[in-house]
């Protein structure tokens, strides 16, 4: 039993158990799915399809964040690659053909590989405090995303590129696939390989880790280049969806939510360890709890309150500290040494 | 090396300054020059027209370009400051307050003739625009209105009237169903919380379909202005409210993605849902053509002109009225088809 209360996953899961519980007694038509033309339709298979930009560019950024790194430019990347996407298309004389989507798509993501590239190489090379290497791309992206777009929306009518983001295969949303493979390609590469190995020590320690044969700089511009990948195609997905390109609004605020996903799904700012399928969680629990809302009626105006104090008591809950603090006040007996301890970690 | 860096800082610093009151100096003489012409053109030229149109500079500052609604008014500004030959200082806020802050402040330094924003938000305004009318540079609203209880703080408010929009729209809901005999469920989909438009078009809805006791809104919640926002938030709606009637909707791209959900749901848009929207831009307007918007309340973004023309009788010093209103009008699913070939945007 205590070993299920210690595992990784055990917060993440029961906080989103305990939102989908909330939904079951609030309005039981949250788990209801039907069949609707070919296709399962219900608020879970809703979350999955919006949720899954989300989990996309979370899945990037939990590797970032585990080099001791943090990408703040994915939020624009998104904007860049639907909007270049969008932009390719909308120039076709005939939007329907499959090569036409195959070039935007392979455009769409070289660039988004790029992106990741330079934030990589400025991080790596250049020496740059991630937080301000990636912050001039975000800055910059937005504009760069509107200069693709000439500040207008762009909007296709595409039923093949339509499919991406919105279409559906074996009954499930297409991009629950997509999804599903960058993160079995991402758990593979990490765990059946040295590279998550060598992902956790640059984090916990870049000089000793080439200290002792790791290529620090290496492995630092792949993980900004696999995020920077993931945020493309987070990007192909989401203006999918709506089919058209908004550089203004696509991707607005990604990298905070992205974050804080990384930050429930247990992986530490501090780098080191890390946690892909707690980051999966993670991401559900947020468009879980957007969905919610939007569901249960609360008022836009305290939208973000609701949503704040939820986060505050998810993050309160995993924090050790925290619980520290009520096993002390619970305990009935003080050791001088156990208290210098706690206020060590604290 | 440290000497060095020490001996830049210096330098750099009487660089500046140096260039900065050569700036100084260079304005000063600027606003001389021309508070000379304006005092002495009404000896010597018919009075009134003391500026050249290449002379007057005005500063706009945008909300941003988070609709096509906003990119057709960004155009017309554009487009007719080249018509006239003004000089236009444009700046794109990207939906920030902060960022339009700073762009009147650096539209104040620059010592514009006149400054016109659209503000992103309503509150917040004052301490910006009192600097401007100590600056004495007037300063002209467009399209979105701020609160301030000060109304000396800006000329005029050249914009549409957001509650008459949002009348306009409850009217005709109003009008279809004044037999209803059974309850007619609504959901709104608001735009960006706290903006103005938000806030009257909601009002202006509220106060028409209050008299017909039928019309009920089950529930409203913000879309943001965008495609996405909206479809995502419509879908939470299907999926919770069994019997919708009516969708209302704060701007046309809302209603654009709430069609998709509709349409993802197996329900047709304009039929079994009957939509209305506000804006008429093209992607709506198209829609509407199509049957699946019902009814559409014009927002005309061609303020252009009508902005040039203040600017004019700001500088010329004639009075302007302290709220212009913009012509619009409103289209079912028919007018919108006649209409949609002729619009220019």
């Amino acid at each position: 039993m205590g070993k299920i209360y210690k595992h990784h996953l055990f917060w993440p899961l029961s906080v989103l158990a305990a939102l989908l519980l909330f939904n079951l007694f609030y309005s039981p038509d949250f788990f209801s799915i039907t069949m609707h033309d070919g296709h399962l339709y219900g608020s879970l298979i809703d979350i999955l399809n919006f949720g899954a930009p989300l989990i996309l560019v979370a899945i990037g950024m939990t590797l970032v964040v585990a080099t001791k790194g943090i990408d703040l430019s994915v939020g624009s990347i998104v904007a860049i690659s639907g909007a270049i996407a969008c932009l390719t298309i909308s120039k076709g004389a005939d939007q329907n053909v499959m090569g036409l989507i195959l070039t935007s798509v392979l455009i769409a993501v070289g660039l988004s590989l790029f992106l990741g590239a330079w934030n990589g190489l400025l991080v790596s090379v250049g020496g740059i405090q991630p937080i301000i290497a990636t912050l001039i791309l975000m800055v910059a992206g937005r504009g760069i995303a509107q200069l693709v777009t000439g500040g207008q929306i762009i909007t296709v009518t595409s039923a093949k590129y339509a499919y991406l983001g919105s279409g559906s295969l074996a009954t499930l949303p297409f991009s629950i696939f997509v999804v599903a493979a960058v993160l079995v390609i991402a758990l593979l590469l990490t765990r059946k390989t040295a590279l998550g190995l060598f992902i956790e020590s640059v984090g916990c320690n870049p000089s000793a880790s080439l200290m002792s044969g790791i290529r620090a700089n290496g492995v630092i511009l792949s993980v900004y280049v696999f995020c920077g990948l993931c945020a493309g195609i987070a990007g192909l997905l989401l203006s999918s969806n709506v089919s058209s390109a908004d550089g203004n609004n696509a991707g607005l605020w990604y990298e905070l939510d992205a974050i804080l996903a990384v930050v429930i799904g247990g992986t530490s700012l501090n780098g080191g360890r890390f946690y892909l399928t707690g980051t999966v969680i993670g991401a559900l629990i947020i468009q879980t709890l957007t969905t919610t809302i939007y569901m249960i009626g609360v008022p836009p105006e305290i939208t973000l309150v609701v949503k704040a104090f939820v986060v505050l008591a998810v993050c309160l809950i995993q924090s050790d500290s925290f619980w520290a603090v009520f096993a002390s006040r619970w305990k009935t007996r003080h050791y001088p040494g156990e208290k210098e301890g706690i206020h060590h970690v604290s | 090396m440290k000497r060095f860096g020490r001996m830049g800082a210096m330098f750099a610093l009487t660089l500046s300054m140096v260039m900065l009151g050569a700036c100084g100096n260079n304005n000063t003489g600027n606003t001389a020059t021309t508070g000379n012409q304006a005092t002495e053109a009404p000896a010597v030229a018919n009075a009134g027209n003391t500026k050249e149109a290449k002379d007057i500079t005005l500063g706009f500052s945008q909300v941003g370009a988070e609709s096509g609604w906003r990119s057709a008014n960004t155009k017309s500004i554009q487009d007719s400051a080249k018509e006239t030959g003004y000089t236009l200082k444009f700046s794109d806020a990207q939906q920030k307050q902060e960022n339009q802050i700073k762009a009147i402040r650096s539209f104040i330094q620059q010592k514009v003739d006149v400054i016109a924003f659209s503000p992103v938000v309503e509150s917040g305004w004052d301490t910006v625009l009192k600097e401007a009318k100590d600056a004495g540079i007037p300063v002209v609203l467009t399209d979105r209105a701020v609160d301030s209880k000060d109304t000396s703080l800006y000329i005029t408010f050249l914009g549409s009237d957001f509650v008459e929009e949002g009348r306009k729209a409850g009217q005709w809901l109003s009008d279809q169903y004044k037999d209803a005999s059974e309850d007619i469920n609504i959901v709104e989909l608001q735009g960006t919380t706290g903006s103005a438009p938000a806030n009257d078009r909601m009002e202006g809805f509220a106060e028409v379909i209050k008299t017909n006791p039928h019309l009920k809104v089950i529930a409203s919640q913000t879309g943001d202005f965008t495609r996405a926002k909206g479809k995502e938030v419509m879908q939470a709606f299907l999926k919770a409210h069994k019997d919708i009637d009516v969708l209302y909707a704060h701007n046309d791209d809302m209603a654009l993605g709430a069609i998709q959900a509709i349409e993802a749901a197996g329900l047709k848009p304009g039929e079994d849902i009957k939509i209305i929207s506000v804006d008429a831009v093209k992607d709506g307007m198209q829609a509407a053509s199509e049957g699946k918007i019902n009814f559409i309340v014009e927002c005309n973004p061609m303020l252009g002109p009508q902005l040039m023309e203040i600017v004019q009788n700001v500088v010329d010093g004639k009075s302007v009225e302290a709220r212009i209103v913009t012509e619009e009008s409103t289209f079912t699913s028919e007018q919108a088809k006649e209409a949609l070939p002729s619009r220019p945007y």
